[in-house]
């Protein structure tokens, strides 16, 4: 393993808001081995160069969505970005990409939290069941409806890549509504009324210009385009046919 | 804790951008092929084609004359859109000025169309 090690320069971004009055670039020099990822590259840095450095993270293996962070510009999970596909180069490290950052790779992300219960990400019953009645049954064609949509572990890679949230934090963006497009679209699920009131309004889905690489960077392979440009029909034909029906869509 | 959130007019906006985006898909090449390259140029139609007699009996046919103002009024929604976002896209957040002076264009030009199709007689 020795003789395959070799060094590769980290260029982490540096932020800590009480003392530093703007972020600036550290470069470490890391050493490494081929199946290092950037992850374990920061780790590096935090346990033997500097213990001030803070980021986030868990799993180590692209299912908890912690550890998302703009690697060469890009937003990417550092647990599946490996560290030989940048070398001999120097790579840069740097926290999410349209947050406030808290702390060097340490986003805020109390304004995706707020969205995320917003959508009521949860399956609101069609209609009440009781135990006795047994299961909610679902066809192969019904659960091939939401499934990919299901996928989403919350990284918020779609956000650092969407230029209109970069634009307006008011935009409700990709992932919450790749999620809320998962539970409209559920056939146990009665809630799709109550959320179009969402997907219609000025925060909604219109701010999206269909530019599409939020589905590029999703480490899951959801659509979250997909499902903002499918609710733009449904809150198009929502907002022109609501006076023909009764019940008919948000106020 | 839910707010009360204020439905988007954008629907209006986005079905005359989607329509025109469609209408100057499936026509733009061919209108810009036959009125700027093949009638000038003479090739493969007869030399009358876009002819003074021939376009004013065109416009005067309840047909053509809803042919003309689609793809005046639909393409010319569809640009106002697009360079509304696009303004905003380059960082260029004018707000209500951007907005009456792109769609407010759009509205005109409708206006302009409806009024010399109408004029033109049927």
């Amino acid at each position: 393993m020795a003789e395959n090690q070799r060094t590769i320069e980290i260029e982490v971004l540096r932020y800590h808001p009480e003392k530093d009055k703007a972020p600036y670039q550290q470069v470490f020099q890391v050493p490494f081995t081929d199946d290092m990822s950037v992850l374990q590259g920061v780790q590096y840095i935090k346990d033997y160069l500097d213990g001030s450095l803070s980021f986030r993270w868990s799993c180590r293996m692209a299912i908890c969505g912690s550890c998302g962070m703009m690697i060469n510009g890009k937003p990417s999970l550092s647990c599946e970005t490996f560290l030989r596909d940048y070398y001999p180069a120097r790579v840069r490290v740097e926290a999410l990409a349209h947050f406030p950052i808290e702390r060097d790779l340490v986003i805020n992300m109390e304004g995706f939290i707020e969205k995320l219960e917003s959508i009521q990400p949860y399956i609101i019953p069609r209609e009440a069941r009781t135990l006795a009645q047994g299961e909610y049954l679902q066809t192969p064609e019904q659960l091939n409806v939401y499934e990919q949509f299901s996928s989403c572990i919350n990284c918020m890679l779609c956000y650092a890549a969407c230029p209109q949230f970069g634009l307006n934090p008011a935009f409700i963006g990709p992932g919450a509504m790749a999620l809320l497009h998962r539970y409209n679209v559920d056939s146990r699920d009665g809630g799709k009324a109550e959320r179009m009131e969402l997907v219609a309004s000025e925060e909604g889905v219109f701010h999206c210009t269909a530019v599409g690489y939020c589905s590029e960077v999703c480490p899951k392979h959801v659509d979250p385009a997909n499902a903002v440009n499918q609710n733009k029909t449904n809150a198009a034909a929502d907002y022109f046919l609501r006076f023909l029906a009764p019940k008919g869509g948000a106020k | 804790m839910k707010a009360i959130r204020k439905r988007s007019n954008a629907p209006i906006f986005w079905a005359l951008f989607g329509a025109g985006g469609m209408l100057s898909a499936l026509l733009g090449p061919m209108l810009v092929f036959i009125t700027g390259i093949a009638v000038p140029l003479g090739l493969l139609l007869p030399a009358d084609t876009m002819s003074y007699a021939n376009m004013l009996a065109f416009s005067q046919n309840l047909i053509g004359k809803g042919f003309i103002f689609a793809v005046i009024a639909l393409f010319l929604w569809h640009a106002a859109h697009r360079i509304f976002h696009s303004l905003h896209d380059i960082g260029i957040h004018a707000g209500t000025a951007a907005k009456l002076i792109c769609y407010g264009g759009a509205m005109l030009g409708t206006l302009i169309a409806a009024y010399a199709l109408l004029a033109i007689g049927f």
